[in-house]
């Protein structure tokens, strides 16, 4: 701040204040203005959270206001975590995790590499690959839910002009088999571009010369593809994976969106199926202890993440 | 290995970190994972010793 603000700030202050404030150390007067920040971070974030960890213990139902709350322990996280059930949903959420960041790793890879080449119409391409991400995911599910339809759908016209089937004949969303597939196709088409910014900038932090001295020492493009891209890119790529691993550990608006967790329960992955009990149900206490391990399970991951996004720095 | 055995008898955080971020990411198979009931049930444990364990030895020396 130059002089003459900090002047004007000065005139500006009431004598009132000014007076207070001019016997306070700069501790002080930091605290003060961090104060507010702390006391919203307690009241929204920690105290939530402590009383989630309270509530897990209990048998209370949030409809039944005034009936007795007993403390049964850990029965709560003894029921979920033998739960043959919340085991599969647990899979299905496994099943999406692994495959939609395979594939985004594996394309928005690509994409990177190819949008890496400068080209006539780069920044153009990037742009519209770049589109999908900035949609909304209820955007997003609505309109794939269109393209899925099996009579007026352009996804299952093209599969069928492609194997000639019947676009009909099949189902995305309504199928057992297919809809666990069909919700991971539109996470991929939605969320590859963040993988290929992200590898983008891994590649774009190689220095030529690294490249030129392998040149001369008559490295093959394979060898130098081996070598030296996919080292560099790789803490860039581990950060994409762990940043898609915790975003899609807890998706819920997409998936709602194109199936609600159905057909059967074949989609319905951990943070529709909590949802469903603590707001369907009604089963608060059971709830929030399937919430503790959902957020122990994500803040640990988060560990992870902040270790490679330290590493990544350090380089 | 071995700096990572010396690190973990030292109290080394990279080697503490390196172990608890196994755990961690053990703890998360265990939960997702299709074969055995009894690796879902002990997974949140095991996630939860990790996590703790991580936050733990992030306070350790270099």
């Amino acid at each position: 701040m130059s002089n003459g603000t900090a002047d004007r700030v000065a005139k500006a202050t009431p004598p009132r204040v000014a007076r207070k404030i001019r016997g306070l150390s700069d501790r002080a007067i930091a605290w003060i203005f961090v104060a507010p920040t702390i006391f919203l971070l307690l009241a929204i974030n920690i105290f939530p959270l402590i009383w989630t960890i309270k509530l897990s213990f209990t048998n209370y139902k949030a409809n039944r206001i005034g009936r007795e709350v007993k403390d049964i322990g850990l029965r709560n996280y003894e029921r979920i975590l033998t739960d043959g059930d919340i085991w599969l949903n647990m899979q299905a959420t496994a099943h999406f995790l692994f495959w939609t960041i395979f594939f985004q790793v594996l394309i928005g890879f690509a994409l990177a590499w190819l949008i890496h080449r400068n080209f006539k119409g780069n920044a153009f391409w990037t742009t519209v690959i770049v589109l999908p991400m900035m949609l909304s995911p209820a955007v997003v599910g609505n309109f794939w839910k269109f393209l899925y339809q099996p009579q007026i759908g352009l996804f299952n016209y093209i599969v069928g002009f492609f194997t000639g089937r019947d676009p009909s004949s099949f189902e995305m969303l309504g199928s057992v088999d297919l809809a666990p597939w069909s919700i991971v196709i539109v996470d991929t088409w939605m969320w590859t571009p963040f993988v290929m910014l992200i590898c983008l900038a891994g590649l774009r932090s190689i220095p030529d010369y690294i490249y030129e001295a392998a040149a001369i020492d008559r490295a093959s493009s394979l060898r130098q593809f081996f070598t030296i891209t996919i080292p560099m890119v790789l803490p860039f790529l581990m950060l994409a994976v762990l940043f898609r691993g915790i975003e899609n550990f807890k998706m819920f608006d997409l998936v709602v969106q194109l199936t609600g967790g159905g057909p059967g329960s074949v989609t319905e992955l951990t943070s529709i199926n909590l949802k469903r009990e603590a707001f369907e149900k009604w089963r608060t206490g059971y709830a929030s202890a399937y919430a503790i391990i959902l957020f122990v399970t994500v803040f640990g991951l988060a560990s992870i993440y902040v270790k490679a996004l330290n590493k990544v720095k350090e380089r | 290995m071995t700096g990572f055995i010396k690190g973990i008898i030292g109290f080394r955080r990279g080697a503490w970190e390196m172990l608890a971020t196994i755990i961690i990411a053990l703890g998360v198979f265990m939960l997702m994972q299709p074969f055995a009931m009894w690796a879902y049930t002990y997974s949140f444990i095991t996630t939860l010793v990790g996590t703790v364990m991580f936050i733990v030895v992030s306070h350790f020396r270099e």
